[in-house]
């Protein structure tokens, strides 16, 4: 069984690694998009992107010709990255299952069965994330070699063997990107491994590192919390009180370890020395566990010092400040009940960064929440928080596409109203003008087919002009005419007519290159006039169809998409109730816990303070000091 | 006393290993309706992306469809305040960048600042930049494109440089 401090550990190191790649050299603009979605934290929009983007990939005749081919491996990767952070467990890690199993090179197959590792783990299947990290061969990247052996160390612990891990971690104790995190776990290992001395050894020299960094700062609180709790437990109290006083005063674990600190004096019997802490707790927060603990200890402290007086007075003001406490309890209790805490959780502005469940306690008006810092900031409620905020979201989407369907079929209504009493006129109007089209296309053909002929088979008198043709029909009319008569005149105006057929045909020969040349010069016009034409003929189709499906066919998808949103937001609405209810029993649930240990603070009070004031009385009464 | 020393003692050591068979319950009802949630996540996903073809199909055909897209050189500083685009002199979109924004553009994501429609042919795209240098001094530029639309979607990508960056201005490319 895992500890949560373990997780904690692990978490924040994978958390770290997750984080989406930046993006080589764009080359596809969607999948920039996607990643800008997933840079600000938006995995919905950035996974909706992606998902569109690789599906068409997938889609294309030539996929290695589409733009993301360029980026296709990190696009696989950073798909199954969105999936977990959009806390999608379950469908996470299925395109990187795809590189792993495809025909790619040894060094792609590693990065992604690391990734793949990763995921598993995260999917809290930390069989399948061994099995996946037993898949790398030969040489790894140098950027994710310690990241990949970490992951091993803690796949390692997961399953409970230790002593493997501790081998790994040891290998880790240089990396500076690890600092603190492989000390602390190494520290871990070897407790489960049994190797306790050497384990408290390792979570000492952990809780020692010097670092400006907070992730650092923290894990270095942790294993001396940790170490000090073991000494404690082991009644080793000076060691375990080294220990505590190395917790930041400021921190998530300073009240603990104040706390703490005072026991171990306590525990050697030195009072005096455990008024410190806990004369510093009892100033702080007053919600907090440790704090009120601090209020009966201070007391207890002093009354070991036979400061009657003063423990009877600082009884009286804990049995007050838990008084007042219950009544924050009961009050937190009422306001969740009406739904109130819900509706704190939901608050936009607190949902603007990675500390908000921290600023929820600095919000006016949420007493609901006061008391649930802790519990809001453990792993399982975390998850549920996170899937009632999700599912929030996924409301507020599906109610604005209900809103966008009747935009849509008022905007069909609105261009088939337009559309379809003008197109049975443009259509009538086009049918004539096709048929010219035809009509004159096809004579063109034929020009073209006659100039073709006459490069093989010239023959000039086709290429006359019209005013030749004219004349040579009119001399040929005359010569038949003249066939009739007889005579000198005649036989004069037959030569004329010879003559003129003669200067004609002379012409028709002479000038028959230049006239072919010309030919081909008008045809080769008349051809770039036809591809005008036709680029306007391809534009009116493709804007009459364009008319046409601006309007028609989308009926269907409409209707089912519809439908699927209708039944989705009845999926997402009751999944919503449920998991407010899950969440409001829980932090309930805690405050009943709280409550119950106010309640038994408050029965511990009030008879040390009647006890206080007995032994005051006394000591008073034989003239010690009250 | 020495009871309450005990009781408080093991209030502390058992602060945060606290199991009971109602937080197994619980547990197992959270992990119940977080596959149920996963769930749904898929589907409303699915949905998404059909009616995201829809809403291209409907409102953006091919034929018409006109995308900006808007990205930071590598390693740009300039505190981009916001980015107005026109097309043809209408302006198209005006819009101004949170923190969170910025940065997602510093680490080399791309915004879709502005999809539209416009007719096949020549025209021309107006980009005008505001924001703030490194060394404090607002930072203002504005340019022209000229670009034609062709029958297939047009989509165009605006990488923004300031003045020190080795290729400063505006500068416009076609996907």
């Amino acid at each position: 069984m895992r500890r949560p401090w373990q997780w904690l550990s692990m978490g924040v190191a994978l958390a770290a690694a997750a984080a989406p790649s930046p993006a080589a050299e764009l080359r596809d603009l969607y999948f920039g998009e996607a990643l800008y979605q997933a840079y600000q934290g938006q995995y919905f929009d950035a996974l909706e992107r992606l998902d569109a983007e690789l599906a068409q990939h997938q889609r294309v005749d030539e996929p290695q010709l589409d733009s993301l081919q360029y980026h296709i491996r990190q696009a696989d990767f950073s798909v199954g990255d969105f999936e977990l952070r959009y806390r999608m467990h379950l469908r996470a890690g299925r395109a990187v299952k795809a590189v792993l199993d495809a025909d790619v090179e040894q060094p792609v197959k590693n990065e992604a069965a690391y990734r793949l590792a990763r995921i598993e783990f995260q999917k809290d299947q930390p069989q399948d994330a061994l099995q996946a990290l037993e898949r790398i061969q030969g040489a790894v990247p140098d950027n994710i070699k310690d990241d990949l052996e970490f992951l091993r160390a803690n796949v390692y612990l997961a399953l409970g063997r230790p002593a493997d891990a501790v081998e790994v971690l040891k290998r880790l104790q240089g990396a500076e990107s690890l600092k603190g995190f492989a000390a602390y776990n190494l520290g871990i290992a070897l407790l489960q491994a049994n190797h306790t001395p050497e384990g408290l050894r390792q979570l000492e020299k952990a809780g020692q590192i010097e670092s400006r960094d907070t992730a650092v700062a923290a894990i270095r609180d942790k294993s001396n919390m940790v170490l000090g709790s073991v000494m404690l437990r082991s009644e080793d109290y000076a060691h375990a009180r080294l220990a505590f006083d190395r917790v930041r005063l400021e921190g998530p674990y300073s009240n603990r370890a104040l706390l703490s600190t005072g026991w171990a004096d306590a525990s050697t019997h030195d009072y005096q020395k455990s008024l410190v802490p806990w004369g510093m707790l009892i100033g702080r927060d007053s919600t907090d566990a440790a704090v009120q603990e601090a209020k009966l200890a201070l007391p207890f402290a002093y009354s070991k010092l036979r400061v009657y007086g003063r423990a009877a007075s600082l009884y009286s003001q804990a049995l007050d400040s838990f008084g007042k406490e219950l009544e924050k309890v009961d009050a937190s209790t009422r306001s969740i009940r009406a739904g109130n805490f819900l509706k704190a959780l939901v608050r936009e502005e607190i949902n603007q960064d990675n500390v908000w469940v921290v600023r929820l306690r600095t919000l006016p008006d949420t007493p609901e929440t006061f008391y649930l810092t802790e519990l809001m900031a453990s792993n399982d409620f975390q998850t549920a928080l996170h899937n009632y905020l999700d599912l929030e979201d996924l409301h507020r989407r599906l109610l604005a596409w209900q809103g966008s369907f009747d935009a849509f079929q008022d905007l069909i209504r609105l261009r088939r109203a337009n559309y379809e009493p003008l197109l049975p006129e443009v259509d009538a109007h086009f049918k004539e003008l096709d048929a010219q089209m035809r009509m004159r296309l096809e004579q063109r053909d034929l020009l073209q087919k006659r100039l073709q002929d006459l490069l093989t088979a010239p023959r000039p008198p086709l290429l006359a002009t019209a005013d030749e043709r004219v004349a040579l029909e009119r001399l040929r009319k005359i010569e038949t005419a003249l066939k009739h008569e007889s005579g000198a005149e005649c036989a004069a105006q037959q030569m004329q007519v010879q003559h003129l057929q003669g200067v004609l045909t002379w012409r028709l020969y002479t000038e028959y290159p230049e006239r072919l040349t010309q030919a081909h010069e008008d045809l080769h016009e008349l051809n770039e006039d036809v591809q005008v034409l036709h680029a306007q003929y391809t534009a009116f189709v493709r804007a009459r169809q364009a008319a046409v499906h601006s309007y028609a066919g989308y009926d269907q998808s409409i209707q089912r998409l519809r439908s699927r949103v209708a039944a989705a937001l009845a999926r997402v609405d009751t999944l919503l109730a449920r998991q407010g209810q899950v969440i409001e029993a829980v932090a309930i649930d805690e405050l009943n816990t709280r409550r119950q240990r106010l309640e038994a603070y408050q029965v511990q009070a009030r008879y040390a303070v009647a006890d206080s004031y007995d032994r005051a009385l006394k000591e008073h009464g034989s003239g010690g000091t009250p | 006393m020495r009871r309450h020393f005990l009781v408080v003692m093991s209030a502390l050591l058992c602060l945060c290993a606290r199991t009971s068979p109602a937080d197994e319950s619980a547990r197992a009802q959270m992990k119940g309706l977080d596959e149920q949630v996963q769930e749904v996540k898929s589907d409303v996903l699915s949905i998404a992306a059909e009616l995201n073809q829809l809403q291209e199909k409907l409102l953006y055909p091919s034929d018409t469809h006109l995308a900006v897209f808007v990205s930071l050189a590598k390693g740009e500083t300039l505190r981009l305040d916001a980015v107005q685009i026109q097309i043809d002199g209408k302006l198209a979109t005006h819009y101004i960048y949170s923190f969170k924004e910025l940065e997602a553009l510093r680490r080399g994501g791309v915004q879709r600042i502005y999809s539209g429609n416009v007719a096949t042919g020549a025209h021309e795209i107006q980009v005008s930049v505001t924001g703030k240098l490194a060394n404090g001094k607002d930072y203002s530029q504005t340019e022209h494109f000229p670009f034609t639309k062709e029958i297939k979607p047009k989509l165009i990508g605006v990488m923004l440089a300031g003045p020190d960056a080795p290729q400063p201005g505006i500068h416009l490319g076609d996907w």
